[in-house]
């Protein structure tokens, strides 16, 4: 098994003829995700990488395919509607890829999905990958190995730095999830634990975290009661970041007293999860931590 | 964005706040002038206080009053290029000094863990909102607005009691409608008014009056839904933003200067901060941030050296690329370009990874530029600690 994302995934892509969302589409085409369809306003009735139906509207995309799952390439402008008009078609799993959404749209949009009960992963995200399985977002495929981890970061290329030492490591993974740097996103690192603690198929987790916001320290919280016996290595980025200036994501900003490299390394210390100070040392320390050779 | 005083009073202004009247003087003789029309409508003293970004000005001596339009013109003068945090005045502002019977705290506030804007009050103002919530958190009182409802009467109601203005409530719950419509009119995730005061006002016929109003006001506007409001660009205060800053930003990069000696240029917000924290482990010191972005083409890599080198301090650059959706060929390219523009020598070790890499890799060995590659990101970094000439 995997969370989120694997072979059974009928994945649609929203904005899939813009260069960004073919890109990614021929890329995951590539992996082996099963790309049902496509969708952008006045294109529909086109077909995409040989044989992806192109519709006008997601309701038209879902009737016709069966779409349960979207990834969206639309610009900021319009990508809190795009988020919605998946909910509103009944897409249960939602990836936003965009980054520079409007906080206060994503406040609307994040309420509204969560009381439709449907999943939103992002904004801002790289989206998740289930080796061997499927592929949905941006995260390069060739750096995966199937396995037992499953990773979840809220950055986007120090993931595949991670993910690439795993594999080099001969440490395969059972999904790897990008859930973002925004300050609101749809999933949090606890979210995805709770994923990750139901998956048979995920024997340790890989936790990497930044500066900002407290939800490093509400994972380590999560962890410390409901998954104490799971191996897991964490690693938080920013450790040298000066307070008050915001390091490239939105929501990596330590503000005041809260949300430093120091206090999430504690809390997360204090929830039995080792911290790595370096991406190299993890998959030693995943070993430590009690992991067994898959 | 953070916006001065004076440019988020204007906000709150526009969003219908009581706030006394203000002029912005940038010279001693401006504000000389400004005062004596506060002292002509029957001000007592005004005040005059320096407009910097930075918290602390108060102490550090750039919140003055003045009871003559000479003293006024004076306490400008010290005021005016005064340095506060490494920040130079450009600006002061000038107003009639309140006469203050009490003071409160009010704010709208984006509250990441709830997902809401949090209306926080207290009875407490004047005062560090975090100093109160450490030693006496029972005085603040917060509500969270609801996503599509906005914030409620009964919750502004709720505000106005709990901060113990049962007595001028209907007042102090529009104040606390208009500052959380001040955050949604703006795409502000901050708005913050400290001290929101009572304050006294005698009338040319001796009537006292007393009524709240916002003193002081801090607001900070979402980078991201700038777009939709483009007015509210030009109150950006570029004095006071590091013009490599400015430059990046118009580049497409995000750039933060700081005091180190090794420049990084990587790939990632994330990564970039992870190939920090391992400079600094290794011995080094990272002379900025700078996240290249996604696509990384050879002009945006460019123009990022050129920005690295625009600081004399760095004496090594370490490039730290994961090729995912950028190409490492292209980087290397652009890295060979900026090379043979570069004016100074500063030797750079390059560490691609991912799509393209070998090519990369054969790239960089043939320019005859003398660029290193290395083979791990450790290894990077240490080599760059090594070179820079710090002991590792």
């Amino acid at each position: 098994m995997s969370i989120l994302v694997d072979q059974h995934t009928r994945l649609l892509v929203q904005g899939i003829t813009g260069r960004e969302g073919l890109f990614h589409a021929t890329q995951m085409q590539a992996y082996g995700t099963n790309i049902v369809a496509g969708t952008t306003p006045g294109k529909g009735g086109q077909t995409v990488l040989e044989r992806v139906p192109v519709f006008d509207t997601v309701a038209q995309a879902v009737r016709a395919t069966g779409a349960d799952t979207s990834v969206i390439y639309v610009p900021a402008p319009g990508a809190p509607d795009a988020i919605l008009e998946a909910v509103d078609a009944g897409i249960a799993t939602i990836f936003c890829i965009t980054e520079h959404i409007p906080v206060l749209d994503m406040l609307k949009v994040v309420a509204e999905v969560q009381a439709r009960g449907a999943r939103l992963i992002g904004p801002n995200c790289p989206g998740a990958t289930s080796p061997g399985k499927a592929k949905v977002g941006i995260i390069p495929g060739s750096i995966h190995k199937q396995g037992h981890v499953g990773l979840v970061s809220r950055s986007g290329t120090l993931t595949y730095e991670v993910v690439q030492a795993l594999t080099d490591a001969g440490i395969g993974q059972s999904t790897c999830v990008g859930i973002g740097g925004d300050p609101i996103a749809g999933t949090s690192f606890t979210d995805v634990l709770k994923l990750f603690k139901a998956d048979p198929d995920t024997h340790a987790v890989v936790l990497m975290g930044e500066i900002g916001g407290g939800a490093e320290e509400a994972a380590a919280a999560y962890r410390a009661e409901h998954m104490p016996n799971v191996p897991m290595v964490a690693f938080i980025a920013g450790r040298t970041a000066p307070p008050g200036r915001r390091m490239g994501h939105a929501g990596a900003i330590i503000s005041g007293s809260g949300g430093t490299a120091e206090g999430k390394i504690a809390a997360l210390e204090a929830a039995g999860i080792r911290v790595a100070d370096a991406p190299s040392q993890i998959p030693g320390l995943l070993r430590l931590a009690g992991l067994r050779p898959d | 964005m953070k916006l001065q005083e004076f440019a988020a009073k204007q906000l709150l202004v526009q969003a219908g706040l009581p706030v006394p009247g203000w002029s912005v003087a940038t010279t001693p003789q401006q504000a000389r002038t400004q005062a004596e029309e506060y002292f002509a409508a029957g001000a007592g003293r005004v005040v005059i206080k320096a407009q910097v970004l930075v918290g602390g000005r108060g102490k550090a001596g750039g919140v003055k009053l003045a009871a003559t339009a000479a003293e006024a013109e004076a306490v400008a003068s010290a005021i005016l290029g005064m340095d506060i945090k490494g920040i130079t005045v450009r600006r002061v502002l000038v107003g009639a000094a309140a006469d203050i019977v009490k003071e409160f705290y009010l704010a709208a506030v984006l509250d990441r863990a709830a997902q809401r804007i949090r209306i926080m009050a207290s009875a407490e103002g004047g005062v560090e909102i975090e100093t109160v919530a450490e030693t006496n958190p029972d005085a603040i009182v917060s509500v969270l607005a609801h996503p599509h409802l906005g914030l409620l009467d009964h919750q502004a109601r709720q505000i106005a009691f709990a901060m113990g203005l049962g007595d001028r409530w209907k007042e102090a719950a529009g104040i606390a409608k208009g500052v959380f419509q001040a955050l949604i009119d703006n795409d502000a995730d901050l708005v913050e008014i400290n001290p929101l005061a009572i304050v006294r006002t005698i009338g040319p016929d001796g009537s006292v009056t007393e009524a709240l109003q916002a003193l002081d006001a801090k607001i900070t506007l979402d980078d991201s839904a700038l777009f939709r409001h483009p007015q509210l660009e030009q109150l950006r205060d570029l004095d006071e933003e590091d013009p490599v800053d400015v430059e990046a930003r118009g580049l497409g990069l995000s750039f933060i200067r700081l005091d180190g000696t090794i420049g990084c240029m990587v790939n990632g917000a994330g990564l970039a901060m992870a190939t920090m924290d391992l400079v600094k482990r290794a011995g080094g010191e990272p002379a900025n941030f700078l996240d290249i972005g996604g696509g990384a083409r050879s002009d945006k890599v460019a123009a990022a050296m050129r920005l690295i080198l625009s600081e004399p301090s760095v004496r090594a650059i370490l490039v730290n690329i994961f090729g995912g959706i950028a190409r490492g060929d292209e980087v290397a390219r652009g890295l060979i370009e900026a090379r043979a523009q570069q004016t100074r020598d500063v030797p750079m070790v390059v560490r691609i990874v991912g799509t393209n890499a070998d090519l990369a890799a054969a790239i960089l060995r043939d320019s005859g530029t003398g660029i290193e590659a290395a083979s791990s990101l450790d290894a990077a970094v240490e080599r760059a600690v090594a070179l820079a000439g710090v002991s590792a």
